[in-house]
């Protein structure tokens, strides 16, 4: 982290994804918002520091859990929420939900709920880059069950034979649902199974913002020295269950955390820890927590009194 | 010009008009281009426009998709349509609704060509079409052009049009000559009536068109006039050329080139069932492969697939004719212009 002021921005947009999907789980329960909800609690370090450590105009892509890097990308809180609600200024007018939140003036390109999906997909936009010449940057979200699907590896080909500027982020949180990685994994280690390509590997613990961020900045720098696609290997935590806004630990499939685990996973708790070290003060942050949620709020009551969508919507943007 | 020129035609006059226009895929740029399809390309647009890919369907097709929401107009192509079915997520879940999922913010212009095997021995995967499978999904344009003025026309019209398209080729009218005229645009969405005549109406698609213009010369000699509208696009589906003709003639066979159950066939002879009621003489008959998959040696191969032959009989059978003797008369028999091996 350069300076406080960078790490107060950057946890500005920590905690407004938290914030946000704390108000998912708060509101849930009223069956107001009818869209699966794959929760990144535990994860948002990952695509807040990736995303602030690449240029203005770099193209993303995601998976379902994209609350993060939506929100990390646009800010755009009503349009947030106004698509969980299904309301017509959703992000996606009502069609996307939260599987399939775009942005693509904010370079938020596309995302899927069907793993593995976006990133052949990111690897054509980060050809289309080469094709016209231009310096753009792209990025690909996916989980550690997306490198279990063929076309991960169809398109780290391409894109290592291609030498494109691209980065890979695995999100690894061990879990594909409710499957362990030992109950899946054939290889021996992630890194190490992408080491046989052209490309830079990067591991690291991706709870950390600071290591996201180092780890990305390291990933830049190699990639502008040697151009080559990157690999960044990132683990986290998480909290939540696969789709919905409880914990599910009393299923039995994995144990609870102590107390200690939770904060030695828990991206927010380990920023705070660090903000303390750059002399950012309690007060300081309560008073960014407060905001934040003041915002959070207001777009989530905003959104539940929008408008739906109407009728002719339904046959709408079918066709260019 | 044969229609394997004219798609390349179509192809290269679309590469000049704009340099976002690339062509890939497997082996796009070997020495034997795509059975003649892609030749020429390379050499006028070098490797960065057109170039060759690994093994990687899957991918090929989330590739073109980022291409395309980037601003480029890419042609993924495809040497069998077979080939399709492993990037049926891409195409399913992706380039069919990444526009509508998007609440109409990306545009996805690109055009997937895909070529219909047949004969020696091309087997059950590689003589699938598939056309109307894809055109099930809303979001997809599929075309399938049967002569060489619509082959570059439609091929023009896939490469500009803002939607994804899917140009499926069989691979026999490759060698088929006509002329094409540079100048005339043809629009995705709309049949032709390639064949007047006043008796009974044979929607046919692709290949079979050929095979109902050979029946309607036989029929022509004892009277009988067939009209044949080349369906050319089967979504959007052009249902009123279709219907204004089966109005007139009040017969109509949909010789589909694919198979009948739960097929495109059945989705055209509801809609003409639906709007000529009254004036249908018969009921709609279709014609299209038989339900097994496509076997490899010829003598099978003759009785799954549909030809001029069971077009003559099916009509006759529908305006009460007699049998026409077909002693003598020669029929499309590939092996006098193609042995293979592929």
């Amino acid at each position: 982290m350069n300076s406080r002021d960078e790490a107060l921005r950057l946890y500005r947009k920590l905690l407004l994804a938290r914030l946000s999907e704390e108000k998912i789980r708060e509101l849930y329960p009223s069956n107001e918002i009818k869209s699966p909800v794959h929760l990144g609690i535990g994860g948002e370090a990952i695509p807040v520091g990736v995303c602030h450590c690449l240029p203005e105009n770099s193209k993303y892509f995601g998976t379902y859990r994209n609350h993060t890097l939506y929100l990390t990308l646009t800010g755009d809180t009503d349009g947030f929420f106004a698509e969980l609600y299904g309301r017509a200024s959703g992000a996606g007018g009502g069609k996307a939900g939260s599987m399939h939140l775009m942005a693509p003036d904010r370079g938020l390109m596309a995302t899927s709920a069907v793993v593995a999906t976006t990133i052949p997909v990111a690897v054509g936009a980060a050809m289309a880059a080469r094709y016209r010449g231009s310096d753009d940057w792209v990025a690909v979200f996916f989980g550690d069950g997306a490198m279990e699907e063929g076309v991960f590896w169809e398109s780290l080909n391409f894109a290592c034979l291609h030498k494109l500027r691209i980065l890979f982020v695995c999100e690894d949180n061990g879990l594909a649902i409710h499957s362990h990685d030992t109950t899946r994994r054939g290889f021996r280690s992630i890194p190490e199974s992408v080491g046989g390509f052209r490309c830079h590997v990067l591991s690291g613990d991706g709870s950390r913002l600071s290591t996201v961020v180092e780890k990305t900045r390291e990933a830049v720098t190699r990639m502008k020295k040697d151009s080559q696609p990157a690999f960044l290997h990132l683990t986290y935590f998480r909290f939540l269950e696969h789709v919905g806004p409880k914990e599910d630990f009393a299923a039995g499939y994995r144990p609870a955390p102590t107390e200690a685990e939770r904060g030695g996973r828990d991206p927010v708790a380990i920023f705070e820890g660090e903000l303390k070290s750059l002399k950012c003060s309690r007060p300081e942050m309560d008073a960014i927590r407060s905001e934040l949620a003041k915002q959070v709020d207001a777009s989530s009551r905003k959104a539940q009194a929008a408008p739906s969508p109407s009728p002719p919507d339904l046959l709408t943007d079918v066709f260019s | 010009m044969t229609f394997r020129d004219a798609l390349a035609l179509g192809m290269a006059r679309e590469m000049e008009a704009d340099p976002s226009v690339f062509v890939f895929g497997l082996d796009v740029p070997d020495h034997k281009r795509i059975f003649g399809s892609t030749r020429d390309l390379v050499e006028k647009f070098g490797p960065s426009r057109c170039f060759g890919t690994p093994l990687c369907e899957d991918a090929l097709t989330g590739i073109a998709l980022g291409a395309a929401i980037s601003g480029l107009r890419p042609v993924l192509v495809h040497i069998r349509a077979d080939f399709l079915l492993l990037t049926m997520n891409q195409i399913g879940n992706m380039i069919s609704c990444l526009r509508y999922m998007s609440g109409g913010k990306v545009k996805v212009p690109l055009v997937i060509r895909a070529i219909i095997g047949r004969g020696w021995g091309q087997s059950a995967q590689h003589s699938k079409s598939l056309h109307g499978m894809f055109a099930h999904f809303p979001g997809l344009k599929v075309a399938l052009p049967s002569r060489p003025q619509d082959a570059y026309s439609l091929m023009r019209a896939a490469v500009r049009d803002d939607n994804p398209v899917m140009i499926f080729e069989h691979r026999w009218l490759y060698d088929v000559s006509g002329v094409v005229d540079e100048k005339v645009k043809v629009e995705l969405g709309k049949a032709s009536v390639i064949r007047k005549g006043a008796a009974l109406t044979v929607a046919g698609v692709s290949w079979m068109n050929v095979e109902a213009m050979k029946a309607a010369e036989v029929l022509a000699r004892r009277g009988v006039e067939l009209e044949i509208v080349d369906v050319r696009s089967v979504a959007p589906f052009d249902e009123e050329t279709l219907i204004r003709s089966v109005e007139r003639t009040g017969h109509c066979i949909v010789a589909d080139y694919d198979w009948v159950h739960a097929g495109f066939s059945g989705e055209i002879a509801t809609r003409i069932n639906y709007r000529c009621f009254g004036k249908l003489k018969k009921p709609v008959e279709r014609l299209g492969f038989r339900h097994t998959p496509c076997p490899s040696t010829r003598t099978l191969e003759n009785l799954f697939y549909p030809s001029a032959i069971d077009i003559i009989r099916t009509a006759e059978k529908m305006l009460g004719l007699s049998e026409t003797d077909l002693a003598g008369e020669e029929f499309f028999s590939y092996e006098k212009n193609f042995k293979g091996p592929f």
